[in-house]
């Protein structure tokens, strides 16, 4: 890959990164956090493009691990952050009841 | 599927991350902005079965499907099936473990794809790709190692208060520089053998870098430690050309940093201080530990006479009252107290429970408004207006030795200043310090009154109590 794209790529997300998450109220900062940790779950193409050029079976074994492991961060962590911002009620609903 | 379209499909979900990102940063959107990274991921995860990217040697890449198709989708549907009901069953108290667990996984599975990629790439990498493969063995190995240590202290498997032995800061110092030594050699020699050596000693590493954390600085470590991860991911998106991972684990290495610092704020903490405080501690004053000082209990029915002549009550939540699962029992006392005209507030302390936030989401669950929920600076100044701060199960958080007493392990953590209330409540189950370990003085105060029992239990009987009255 080129140097100079990935060098471009890396400090624009950097920047992007500080910027979404500069201002956040400490309500949110377990779910932000574990939101945040769903998305590095991501891996899992990585752990997918290993497991597909692998040439033998060790690098086959350790690659399905990988695939193991990233799954259970990213699907765990998706289903685990929604079902603690599912409990972040608009208060109107609570009126209503 | 084409290259571009892939790289395409790619950049789509790096936006739908960063969306996420944005949307999880306030409370209205956050559950969008969470289901948008949930799409982006799976949309991403789809395309790489419908593109085979070309290995690494310029050889020509093979047709679909994937190599292993079978056994890439057995393995990930053995994910799913722990992944799943693990984060679905979980208590919303031991949420900061999974949480921990869930991020240790990721820098585990990092590593080993920078390891496997190694191992194929052989003497064809390039000196940057090793220095990348590397930089993700040591960070994804030691935020591993280090995340279930974090785990095993919040679980409390193990002690939670710092662990430090004689010579640990020489132990540190030399297993980083065992780290640096072996890098080098990897670098140079270029070997299976090497990686897999530096692989262990930075396994060894996170559980050193973890151990000497107190119990209530764990958070800032977890979120450092995401941080880690994010950054591994990225450092194997150069490894294996994917421009997706760069981005998804750059932006998380970024907001994490941020996030982590905020959170240390939170905690009045500095990051250093967090990390290494426990070296340079000095031994706390344990003379007052051993001696009985009398306190002053009272029952159920001597803390709603005291509730029914009150004006104003602040309700202070700890873990203990997670623990004890009266979220639903404290919002029936609150209810039961507007409804006798007193102004209700509860005073949450940004790291009450284990985890910053945590508070929130446990009265969220048991639908308290989260406009009553005052942050620490909107409610310290009106304790001294306030005729009752009802602490429940809570400790730390309002621990006068924060502000008191320099050198134990909580001091300079901005705490709920409860000692400016007319009467104080405590409920506790025991005298028990805090998850940090340390004694509370306020409980020997003349003007705080202790009610011991299970959280649940107690709060029962203060509400049948009070509806007597």
């Amino acid at each position: 890959m080129d140097a100079l794209a990935v060098v471009t790529i890396f400090t624009l997300a950097v920047f992007v990164g500080f910027e979404v998450v500069s201002k956040v109220s400490s309500t949110l900062h377990t779910p932000l956090m574990s939101g945040a940790n769903a998305i590095h779950g991501v891996i899992l193409v990585g752990a997918i493009i290993v497991a597909d050029h692998s040439e033998n079976n060790l690098e086959l074994g350790l690659s399905l691990v990988a695939i193991v492991l990233a799954t259970i961060n990213m699907v765990g962590g998706f289903v685990v952050t929604d079902r603690m911002l599912e409990m972040f009620k608009p208060k109107k609903q609570e009126e209503k009841k | 599927m084409s290259s571009t379209l892939y790289s395409l499909v790619g950049l789509a979900a790096g936006v739908a991350f960063i969306l996420a990102l944005k949307g999880l940063s306030h409370p209205k959107t956050a559950r969008r902005g969470n289901l948008i990274g949930a799409f982006g991921a799976t949309v991403a995860t789809l395309s790489v079965f419908l593109y085979v990217t070309p290995p690494r040697d310029g050889g020509a890449a093979h047709s679909l499907p994937l190599h292993n198709f079978g056994l890439i989708l057995g393995a990930i549907a053995v994910g799913l099936i722990i992944g799943v009901p693990a984060a679905r069953k979980v208590e919303m108290t031991q949420m900061p473990q999974l949480v921990a667990l869930f991020n240790g996984v990721g820098g585990g599975a990092a590593a080993l794809v920078a390891i496997v990629e190694y191992m194929n790439l052989g003497a064809s990498a390039t000196t940057a790709e090793v220095i990348f493969t590397v930089f993700t063995v040591v960070v994804g190995c030691v935020s591993f190692s280090g995340s279930i240590i974090t785990f095993m202290k919040l679980q409390e498997l193990m002690t939670t208060r710092p662990v430090v032995f004689p010579g640990g800061r020489f132990v540190i110092a030399a297993t980083l520089a065992a780290i640096l030594g072996v890098s080098v050699w990897v670098v140079g020699a270029l070997g299976t053998t090497p990686l897999l050596i530096l692989a262990l000693i930075s396994l060894l590493f996170g559980v050193l870098f973890v151990l000497p954390v107190g119990g209530a600085d764990v958070p800032i470590v977890i979120s450092l430690l995401n941080a880690f991860t994010g950054l591994t991911v990225a450092a194997s998106g150069y490894v294996l050309s994917s421009t997706l991972l760069i981005i998804a684990g750059t932006l998380v290495g970024a907001s994490g940093t941020i996030l982590t610092r905020l959170m240390a704020e939170a905690m009045g903490r500095s990051l250093f201080g967090t990390l290494f405080g426990a070296f340079t501690a000095k031994p706390q004053d344990v003379a007052a530990a051993g001696e009985e000082r009398p306190v002053r209990t009272g029952s159920p029915d001597d803390v709603a006479i005291l509730l029914n002549y009150a004006r104003r009550v602040v309700i202070v939540p700890g873990f203990g009252l997670a623990v004890a699962q009266a979220q639903h029992t404290v919002r029936e006392l609150a209810d039961l107290m507007t409804s006798k005209g007193i102004d209700v507030a509860y005073g949450i302390h940004p790291v009450a429970g284990r985890m910053p936030g945590h508070m929130n989401v446990l009265l969220a669950e048991a639908s308290v408004p989260y406009d009553q929920l005052a942050e620490m600076d909107e409610i310290n100044p009106t304790f001294g207006q306030t005729d009752v701060a009802i602490v429940i199960g809570a400790n730390d958080v309002v621990n006068p030795a924060a502000q008191t007493t320099p050198g134990c392990p909580i001091y300079g953590m901005p705490i709920l200043e409860v000692s400016n209330a007319a009467n104080i409540v405590f409920l506790k189950r025991s005298m028990r310090p805090g998850f940090a370990g340390i004694e509370n003085e306020l409980l020997y105060d003349p003007k705080t009154m202790l009610l011991f029992g299970d959280a649940k239990a107690s709060l029962t009987k203060v509400v049948s109590a009070l509806k007597a009255l």
